[in-house]
């Protein structure tokens, strides 16, 4: 499975929601797709785009919020697992996309690549529901289940290491910060009203 | 336990005058009564952390959405966030109100802290991070707000010390 075949398969979900990437291809390849103001791609800071999404989840209980990591992001935080299940926020949906490589830095291959079991990892972790999706209709399923679920919920899907062939985005890193705060302001103002 | 309990609740307090709702904590020594008034306290929302610099990611997702928080951390858990610190709220301009509680400085019988005390307000500053002493119990209000005041105007970190005197009765 392409990464950008999946995002493309469930962007009809990831469309109205919250959603928070990690940095590099997944970043390029969703703006791609087609960016909207309520989509924060955090292009630093490896490792806590898990962390940004469950306090975004825990400040707005009323939308959902919807994490695209990666395993090499992942892996330099695995703690952000025992958080997330320690309190379990049900609108919150954490999906790795496991390439088993970090490609944006030269496709060296991570733990994933020798064996280590992210989804096993989230489930030892207490996370509620864990998935492991790799086809596109079972990953478009399980993100469908998870949103109507309400219960925490990481869905691990294997990847190809392909990327994109530039990670440009012609948005800037504040740009997209302000644009992202209002975004989520309107939607709580909109959930009031 | 000499930890002062009486002045953890002013601190307590002052967070709360200042809408704190959110608060991200590790436990150390220093900082258990403020971590069992988050817990007891049905308005907060307590986050355990595994590490300091989840942290940082947790006030950044609720500063985006729009809701005050606070990270109540040990000096060594501020040296265990320092990159989050810098590629994520110095890079986004997210406000981050920094408990920090300040092992190591004088007074510290613990060799072990010492190191940590010994460069925590040099890196602060290398950080060009703002920082106020809560020496007097008098000025904990005060600083507090005005330190939450100053990291929302500049979109900006700011480190609030807890230092031995206010922290520590013996």
């Amino acid at each position: 499975m392409l990464r950008i075949d999946a995002l493309q398969a469930i962007y009809p979900e990831l469309e109205n929601n919250i959603v928070v990437t990690i940095m590099g291809a997944v970043a390029a390849e969703l703006y791609t797709v087609g960016h909207r103001p309520n989509f924060f791609y955090l292009e630093h800071a490896m490792g806590l785009a898990s962390s940004m999404g469950l306090g975004i989840a825990l400040a707005m209980p009323q939308h959902k919020v919807i994490v695209l990591d990666g395993d090499g992001s992942l892996l330099m935080n695995l703690g952000t697992l025992s958080t997330m299940a320690r309190y379990k926020p049900g609108n919150l949906l954490h999906i790795v996309f496991d390439n088993e490589s970090l490609l944006s830095v030269g496709g060296f291959p991570t733990a994933t690549a020798t064996g280590t079991d992210l989804a096993g990892i989230a489930r030892a972790s207490g996370v509620p529901t864990v998935i492991e999706a790799n086809t596109l209709e079972s990953l478009s399923k399980s993100v469908r289940d998870a949103l109507a679920s309400n219960t925490l919920t990481t869905i691990t899907s294997k990847v190809e290491a392909i990327g994109p062939k530039t990670f440009h985005m012609d948005l800037l890193l504040l740009e997209n910060r302000f644009q992202f705060k209002r975004a989520l302001e309107a939607m709580k103002r909109h959930n009031e009203g | 336990m000499p930890v002062s309990a009486t002045n953890s609740r002013l601190i307590y307090d002052a967070l709360k005058a200042c809408d704190v709702k959110i608060m991200s904590a590790l436990p150390e020594t220093w900082l258990v009564h403020l971590i069992r008034m988050a817990e007891e306290d049905p308005a907060m929302t307590l986050v355990r952390l595994a590490k300091e610099e989840e942290g940082i990611g947790i006030s950044a997702g609720a500063h985006l959405a729009g809701v005050n928080s606070a990270l109540l951390m040990q000096n060594h858990g501020f040296l265990a966030a320092i990159n989050p610190i810098v590629s994520l709220a110095l890079l986004y301009k997210i406000p981050l109100l920094m408990l920090i509680s300040y092992r190591g400085h004088f007074g510290e019988k613990d060799s072990w802290q010492t190191q940590g005390g010994l460069v925590t307000e040099p890196i602060l500053s290398a950080m060009n991070i703002p920082i106020w002493h809560l020496n007097n119990a008098g000025e904990v209000q005060r600083r507090l707000k005005d330190a939450q005041t100053l990291a929302q105007a500049s979109l900006h970190p700011v480190a609030v010390l807890l230092p031995r005197e206010l922290m520590w009765e013996d």
